[in-house]
């Protein structure tokens, strides 16, 4: 790659970051005000009366499923808002006739768009430690699984922001779908506390395996083993890139 | 002049089968200025968008200073810089940002000399740290072209550059794309507007319903096509044309005062110094004669009548 392309890289990248410094307040607020609320209502409420799940206390047992919860979102909307904005604007033209290759292009937004998403996952993460102690068992696998976690969903978000002609579709699978599955996936409780068929059932839910994965780094233990969840981000990734691939080759809702 | 942009057998041809561009083969020159002329729906912005990269073609070849849009698309879309019909802007980014990104997004590195000479003659330097949506729609046009400049490119497209332009603004922008020229950037301009055309471009291409139907140098053009108007200014006014003066096909003007002949200069007898001396014949006394040649438009209008007569 020379330089000329990182420097194309370099440009979007840095007007991706710009857009969310513009929004540098609400950006940040956002996610430290949502995950105290969580706290309050799951971590103080009701976990006073559910004090352990599989031996680790409540309030400490939610935080990763927190945190995967808002990267999910916020890597989904970052990705998406990104490439949907400028074709809605009209100033995708840029972009398409810009000597940049497909795979720059993914690198640029995907890694700008990864970034907001970890700075909010990293502030979720320091905000849960102002209410209670959180042990990181493996922390070099907890940064990782957060970077896969934010490229798996940004991708995703990519794809999105390419297929969605309004701004309903743009939210319609966040909110309808991703929200849905994230707070049946485990991120609030143990899928081994469930009965049968549930247990079972939520198993099919691939958000489990990711959420699950996560609190492996945390706590050494999930309800699936981190080789599952390995394999399903892998997974992720690879039909994520294989989709913003063929897009790009075909042209698919970018170019006429 | 050594050729540019060179286009083979253009087609394009959407799923619904409508044909946008049908074969058309074009040559632009280096350091031209080139005015794509067509009504709406001709297939202008559609070969715009094709050269650089928006849509694709589906059938057909384009170079772009010896580079495959398609094969080698980075040595051709380098060369470019592009001005869309559509005032599409980042409207919270400053004038300098947007600007400053857009050289960066072509793979140059950062020039803020450079930058700043652009945003200067483009009469933008005032405004660089004004947020896009502050500015006029004639300054929103000048931050476009400042982008397309921005990675200083040889080719430069605007794409109805003076639409929904006031008459100064426009007057302004034929006054930057004359001084573009002067930098050696080749410019293809698309227009609405044939006194833009005779106003600035070297060579005119007229496109309709997707085929070229001709390209000319603007002045050959309107010598080959170009017809004049004789206006005669008559002493008295007449009620109606004499039938003796049939043959010359004129027309009464003015309220009776004005005789209206059309007559082709490159025709071996014109009819003007018989036309004269019928109206001496017929006792018509006239004060004086006006000629005019006839314009761009007129040439246009004409060509796309034919294409729709047959």
């Amino acid at each position: 790659m020379s330089l000329r392309n990182l420097r194309a890289i370099a440009s979007i990248y840095r007007f991706e970051l710009h857009r969310f410094r513009r929004t540098l307040l609400t950006g940040l607020l956002v996610p430290v005000i949502t995950t105290s609320l969580y706290f309050v209502v799951f971590g103080g409420a009701i976990g006073s009366r559910m004090t352990e799940v599989d031996g680790i206390p409540y309030a400490a047992f939610i935080v990763p499923g927190l945190i995967m919860m808002a990267m999910f979102t916020e890597s989904i909307f970052n990705a998406s808002f990104g490439i949907y904005m400028p074709k809605f604007t009209g100033t995708i033209y840029e972009l398409l006739s810009a000597p940049v290759s497909a795979a720059e292009t993914i690198v640029a937004y995907v890694g700008a768009a990864a970034t907001k998403s970890l700075i909010v996952g990293a502030i979720i993460f320091l905000t849960a430690h102002l209410f209670v102690d959180v042990p990181v068992a493996h922390p070099v696998a907890m940064v990782g699984f957060m970077v896969l976690i934010a490229v798996s969903f940004c991708l995703f978000g990519f794809i999105l922001g390419i297929w969605a002609q309004s701004f309903e579709q743009l939210q319609v699978i966040p909110l309808l779908l991703i929200m849905p599955m994230t707070f049946l996936g485990g991120a609030f409780y143990s899928v081994h506390m469930l009965a049968e068929p549930w247990r079972t059932i939520t198993l099919f839910n691939p958000i489990v395996y990711l959420i699950s994965g996560f609190r492996w780094t945390f706590f050494g233990r999930g309800d699936v083993g981190i080789e599952f969840s390995l394999i399903f981000v892998a997974g992720m990734l690879a039909v994520c890139i294989a989709i913003i691939g063929w897009m790009f080759r075909t042209g698919y809702r970018l170019k006429k | 002049m050594a050729s540019i942009i060179e286009i083979k057998g253009l087609t394009k041809r959407y799923a619904s089968g409508f044909e946008a561009l049908k074969g058309v083969d074009l040559t632009i020159e280096e350091g031209e200025i080139f005015a794509l002329l067509g009504p709406n729906g001709a297939g202008k912005t559609t070969m715009i968008s094709i050269i650089c990269g928006i849509a694709r073609a589906t059938v057909g070849s384009v170079t772009v200073a010896g580079h495959d849009i398609v094969r080698d698309y980075r040595g051709a879309r380098t060369a470019i810089g592009l001005v869309p019909q559509e005032l599409s802007t980042d409207q919270f980014e400053q004038v300098i940002d947007t600007v400053t990104f857009s050289r960066g997004l072509f793979g140059k590195p950062r020039n803020d000399a450079y930058v700043e000479k652009i945003l200067r003659d483009l009469s933008l330097w005032d405004k660089r740290n004004a947020k896009i949506l502050e500015l006029s729609g004639g300054m929103k046009r000048r931050v476009m072209i400042a982008k397309a400049l921005s990675h200083e490119p040889r080719v430069l497209f605007l794409d109805e550059p003076t639409a929904g332009v006031d008459v100064e603004l426009r007057r302004d922008m034929w006054k930057l794309i004359g001084e573009l020229r002067q930098t050696g950037v080749t410019i293809i301009l698309t227009t609405h507007y044939i006194e833009e055309a005779e106003e600035m471009a070297d060579r005119v291409g007229v496109i309709n319903k997707g085929e070229l139907m001709l390209v000319e140098e603007k002045t050959t053009l309107m010598k080959k096509l170009g017809k004049k108007a004789l206006t005669v200014v008559l002493a008295d006014p007449i009620d109606a044309v004499p039938a003796e003066l049939a043959e010359w096909a004129v027309t009464l003007g003015a309220d009776g005062h004005e005789i209206d002949y059309i007559f082709d200069t490159q025709a071996e007898r014109t009819g003007v110094s018989s036309l004269l001396r019928k109206l001496g014949d017929l006792g018509i006394a006239y004060k004086d004669l006006n000629t005019r040649q006839s314009s761009l438009e007129d040439i246009f209008v004409s060509l796309v009548h034919q294409e729709k007569a047959v």
